[in-house]
């Protein structure tokens, strides 16, 4: 398992862009929010909570489609499914692997992003926790959208308007913790429920996922 | 005599054949007969006015667009437990029919909020979540038009309308959580006290059965058109492979 992981990253990185482009991605779209809403900080302030997340959405979903994809192609797919690595521990390093390349930059560099659209500085802790705790929830419910479009030639499009609407729970929990914390209401329902979706997913999707993959390969 | 006979496709033809006419002819009778008596022969409600009229095609629409998700999930769950291909295709058949009513429940809804609450869309937690439901749909249906072998399409889209329908369940209650609602709480019920007048509620009834008439109607007949596609299919492939 271990290897698979250190693998999947090698891959990431040297393949070019795997690392920063999710990074880059997030930096465009912070950038382009004033353009579009206008410079004045106390909108950007309001605002900010839901344009980090739907940032760091997004990026995930760029990557999605490359987590089984090429493996598919060059049949790697066929030998980790046949190799006495339960399919199941498969799916979810290759979703810990795509959470260390997309998800994690995003938690690290989250807060200069909150320091750009003027979110106020006690909502910065609270940016990082509801990343940290929400985007490994991203990554695993995406493999189960990749292992279900893995077949098809342009499965891109339809991978988020599948994935997408599994994400509305984590989206609305992970920018409503982000908004009360900074407003100094109380925060343990948005963070228990945050942390619960993200537990929930992690220990079952990984099932669903193998189980598509494996009418995938059949 | 059990169920599971109907899983041969035969059987099931031969069935729904004899049932389709009766299911179709009473769907009509109820459906009529409850719009007519909702529309024309029920007084004006206090404070709403005639726009009372639209629960009865809002409600038993709402109604239905949650239960055929979740006939959806049965079916699946049949499939993929054993293997039977009318309860696949059945599935397939139902899920555009939910699409549609999750859209007539939204676009009355939004007639009906129009005048009442002076907005046609709010950021309602129910309104919101049939929203998303209505996403759940398009996805399940963008999948089985993707996939072109029928059987992995089958066991593919269960997959996905078993972890939907947690996740469309866990959206209610995270956009419950997000924003209060303008929407009424539920006035139906089945076990605890009914806030709607017997003279609303009797049509309502009718209509609803009429909706739950109407829907086995289709799924019967969009059934039976999948199985002759599927049949049609293999009796074109014998003649190629011939």
């Amino acid at each position: 398992m271990i290897a698979l992981l250190i693998r999947d990253l090698r891959l990431a990185v040297r393949a070019g862009g795997g690392f920063g482009l999710g990074l880059a991605f997030f930096l465009i779209v912070v950038t382009l929010v004033p353009f579009g809403v206008g410079p004045q900080g106390d909108i950007l302030a309001r605002i900010a909570p839901g344009i980090l997340w739907l940032g760091a959405l997004l990026a995930c979903l760029l990557s999605l489609d490359r987590i089984f994809a090429l493996d598919f192609e060059d049949g790697s797919l066929d030998l980790l499914a046949t190799a006495p690595m339960p399919l199941e521990g498969v799916v979810a390093m290759k979703a810990f692997a795509h959470w260390l390349t997309t998800g994690l930059p995003l938690v690290i560099a989250a807060p200069v992003f909150g320091i750009l659209l003027h979110l106020p500085a006690a909502a910065q802790s609270w940016l990082v926790i509801s990343l940290l705790l929400g985007t490994p929830a991203l990554s695993v419910l995406g493999t189960f959208g990749a292992a279900l479009t893995v077949g098809l030639k342009r499965g891109g499009l339809l991978l988020s308007l599948l994935v997408l609407p599994f994400y509305v729970p984590t989206l609305i929990f992970g920018a409503e913790l982000i908004r009360r914390g900074a407003q100094g209401m109380a925060t343990e329902v948005a963070l228990l429920m945050l942390a619960g979706i993200t537990a929930a997913t992690v220990a079952l999707i990984p099932f669903a996922s193998a189980a598509a993959i494996r009418v995938n390969l059949r | 005599m059990s169920l599971w006979e109907y899983a041969n496709p035969v059987k099931f033809m031969k069935t729904s054949g004899f049932l389709l006419p009766w299911v179709v002819g009473l769907a009509a009778v109820t459906l009529v007969s409850g719009l007519v008596w909702g529309y024309f022969f029920v007084p004006a409600a206090e404070n709403f006015g005639g726009s009372v009229k639209v629960i009865y095609v809002h409600v038993p629409a709402a109604m239905m667009a949650i239960n055929i998700w979740g006939m959806m999930l049965v079916t699946s769950l049949i499939w993929l437990i054993r293997r039977h291909h009318v309860s696949a295709l059945a599935a397939k058949a139902a899920a555009p029919i939910g699409a549609v009513m999750t859209l007539i429940a939204l676009i009355t809804g939004a007639v009906w909020g129009q005048p009442m609450w002076g907005t046609w869309w709010e950021w309602d937690p129910r309104l919101t979540s049939f929203l998303i439901l209505f996403l759940f749909y398009l996805g399940y249906i963008a999948l089985w038009a993707a996939v072109e072998n029928p059987d992995t399409a089958a066991d593919l889209t269960s997959v996905l309308s078993l972890v939907g329908a947690v996740f469309a369940a866990l959206s209610r209650y995270a956009a419950n959580f997000w924003n209060q609602g303008l929407h009424q709480g539920a006035t139906l019920s089945l076990d605890k006290e009914q806030h709607i007048a017997d003279v609303y509620w009797f049509p309502l009834l009718l209509c609803m059965a009429g909706f739950v008439l109407f829907f086995v109607a289709l799924v019967l007949v969009r059934t039976r058109t999948e199985i002759r596609t599927r049949r049609l299919g293999a009796l074109q492939q014998r003649e190629r492979m011939a």
